[in-house]
């Protein structure tokens, strides 16, 4: 799960990590009097959607004053974010940070992940701030020093030491940097992050360490434990088609093309995509059902589905195992009974019951395209489409 | 021969009392594995059909001389059951649950250091080797017994390639889902060590997806180690990055873990890839007819 910078900030905040003084705005009004809150004479105006690159593509304003901080504030409210993570269509900005400025005296990288070739949680930094660190790893690599964590006793304060030295920290600010590596570890650690990246982390001139920005994602298998990370969940920030997937358990993602697809398994749905595209058609969307959907879950999967205006067709790729084939098959019927099918749809149904459940979409008097491989299912809903 | 299971192997079911541990045991029992006991704590004492339920997995171990358990409790408990089994020594857990926290499963595997269990999953269909045991979800009647090894991070993935192999009467010697989690007991390498070793074994399918870099360090693995032929599919390839695509593992990152670098590096080390995942039964066809297998791997005439 994403959250804004400034939910980042705030927990992490709770870790006793430094971050600037700042305040949520949802209204140019609200900007304004967070500047005014804040004092000072020099305000950054930061646009808060869930992705990065706001910089970049003018996200972020530096107000000289608060009739500043004011017109910076109605110019990007409302106005949609184009970035390298957006995609095309991008991001519409509804709320903002507003922060003191801060001196910055040099500009660090510190991310921590969970390293899936040594199974532990690892912490790494660079003194290329400010750079995306996919960058800094692809042209300068040794300038990334990173450290692991033994679960047993977690981040070690040497190891913080080891990368603040590494990575240049001035000698009388490593203590600060070590509590702030420190800090941001527990957070991650304690909240089941599955990224955390402070890009940058800076000093300033006044001698502080701070996390100018952050981002922060959250393991959404252990949610459940983390009420107050629930909470920050930003709905708006989400497709809505992947929220009411969500109720239903379903785990679906939008994609650009126009054939939607069902399928269980996520193996097998992204194969089902692969497949799609290589008989020369795009698909709309990943839908894994699950191993043990009920006719009411593929009910909702294929109303999902349908309701995508974007969907000029329909391809359903089931291997029964755990899943019945008739399940299946009364799930689209139904479905398609109460949304009304009016495109095309190719079904390729194998494993248990797939006699009960080919006769189930026999009888259903819906026109259906039978399909006997996976092969045969791509290429008759390809051209279908066409 | 097989890897892992076989008809020897005496299996314990923690979460046997739960709609899925229940209706799980009951289908392996009837594919013919030996179920010998269950573990729900708070339950010990009762039976469910027919099999003795305990409270903890030690005393599952020392009333049945059960060697491996299948973990079907739910999430939050999971990380628990895992190291309960790696306590009683168990040679190897097989775990099923679906949504474990990473956090939980990176303590699991520092726990499991030096421990002599080897675990297989999480978030996976399990182990089945045909006719002998079958350890997990995985609908039984479509494998056949035989001499082809399928490791895979997906299970429908993997049911559609034994399927294929099936219908062109390529039996196999055992398929193991290593699950779709980022961090899990056994790995590419460790299932692929395991065939090479199996006499039984003649080729392997490698079935793999986007995230993380297991399969192309398995491709180098395959180049430097592996005498029997691999077959692989990877998929994803279509899945747009920062994404996680159903398993918490398939995540393109930092523009890391696509499918076309994996499948580059498997074909530069030998393995050919299946271009679709329609015809991965016949490129493992085509590959054992050039190696003169195909007639010793048809082991269902």
């Amino acid at each position: 799960m994403n959250v804004h910078e400034y939910q980042g900030k705030e927990v992490l905040k709770q870790y006793g990590v430094v971050v600037p003084r700042g305040h949520v705005a949802f209204t140019p009004e609200e900007a304004v009097d967070a500047a005014k809150e804040l004092g000072g004479d020099l305000w950054v105006v930061k646009a808060q959607i869930h992705a990065g690159g706001r910089g970049k593509a003018g996200g972020v304003k530096l107000a000289k004053n608060l009739d500043e901080v004011k017109q910076y504030a109605e110019e990007l409210l409302g106005k949609t974010l184009v970035t390298h993570q957006t995609g095309p269509e991008g991001k519409e900005v509804k709320r903002l940070l507003i922060e003191e400025g801060c001196k910055i005296q040099k500009e660090y990288y510190v991310g921590v992940v969970v390293d899936r070739s040594t199974d532990r949680v690892t912490m790494m930094a660079s003194s290329e701030g400010g750079t995306e660190i996919e960058e800094v790893a692809a042209k300068t690599p040794e300038k990334i020093v990173k450290v692991t964590a033994d679960p047993a006793v977690g981040l070690q304060p040497f190891q913080a030491r080891q990368l603040a030295y590494a990575i240049g920290i001035p000698k009388k600010l490593v203590n600060k940097a070590v509590k702030f590596m420190m800090g941001l570890y527990q957070a991650f650690v304690e909240k089941d992050g599955s990224l955390a990246e402070i890009n940058p982390l800076i000093t300033t001139e006044d001698g502080e360490v701070m996390a100018l920005d952050a981002k922060l994602n959250f393991d959404s298998n252990a949610l459940y434990r983390h009420p107050d990370i629930v909470e920050l969940r930003d709905l708006s920030e989400e497709d809505p088609k992947e929220i009411e997937a969500s109720k239903f358990d379903l785990t679906y993602i939008a994609l650009d093309g126009n054939i939607g697809c069902m399928v269980n398994g996520a193996g097998l749905a992204m194969a089902t995509m692969d497949i799609i595209k290589h008989y020369g058609g795009e698909p709309a969307n990943f839908l894994d059902v699950g191993g043990g959907a009920t006719t009411e879950k593929v009910t909702a999967a294929f109303k999902i589905i349908l309701e995508d205006p974007n969907v000029k067709g329909i391809l359903v790729n089931i291997f029964g195992g755990i899943m019945k084939c008739d399940v299946i098959a009364n799930g689209v019927v139904e479905a398609a009974k109460e949304v009304g099918l009016d495109r095309p749809l190719v079904v390729r149904l194998e494993g248990t019951n797939v006699e009960l459940g080919k006769q189930i979409l026999n009888e259903s008097g819906l026109k259906i395209t039978a399909a006997d491989s996976m092969a045969d299912a791509a290429e008759k809903i390809v051209s279908l489409v066409k | 021969m097989s890897i892992f299971v076989n008809k020897n192997t005496k299996v314990i079911t923690q979460g046997i009392t739960g709609s899925n541990g229940l209706f799980h045991t009951k289908q392996a029992i009837e594919y013919g594995t030996d179920i010998v006991g269950g573990v729900t704590p708070g339950k010990g004492g009762q039976e469910v059909e027919g099999i003795p339920v305990f409270d903890t997995v030690r005393e599952a171990v020392e009333k049945t001389g059960a060697n491996a358990s299948a973990i079907y409790v739910p999430p939050a408990f999971a990380a628990d059951a895992i190291m309960e089994a790696v306590d009683a020594e168990l040679d190897l857990v097989i775990c099923i649950t679906e949504g474990i926290p990473v956090m939980d499963m990176v303590k699991v595997k520092r726990y499991m250091e030096g421990k002599k269990t080897r675990l297989i999953g999480p978030n996976c269909p399990g182990v089945i080797t045909p006719g002998e045991c079958k350890i997990g979800i995985m609908p039984g009647y479509i494998h056949t017994p035989g001499k082809v090894g399928i490791v895979s991070r997906s299970g429908t993935l993997t049911y559609e390639a034994v399927h294929q192999l099936t219908q062109r009467g390529i039996g196999q010697s055992t398929a193991v889902g290593i699950g779709g989690d980022p961090v899990n007991g056994t790995n590419f390498i460790d299932v692929l060590k395991e065939f090479q070793n199996d006499p039984e074994t003649e080729a392997v399918i490698m079935i793999g997806e986007i995230g993380g870099t297991a399969e192309e360090e398995a491709a180098e693995w395959i180049k430097a180690n592996m005498t029997k032929p691999v077959v692989g599919f990877i998929g994803g390839q279509t899945a747009p990055p920062g994404k996680r695509m159903g398993h918490a593992g398939a995540i393109i990152s930092g523009g890391k873990g696509t499918a076309a670098e994996k499948i580059a590096t498997l074909e530069k080390c030998g393995v050919s890839v299946a271009s679709t995942p329609a015809v991965i039964g016949e490129t493992l066809a085509r590959v054992l007819e050039e190696k003169g297998l195909l007639e010793e791997c048809t082991t269902a005439k």
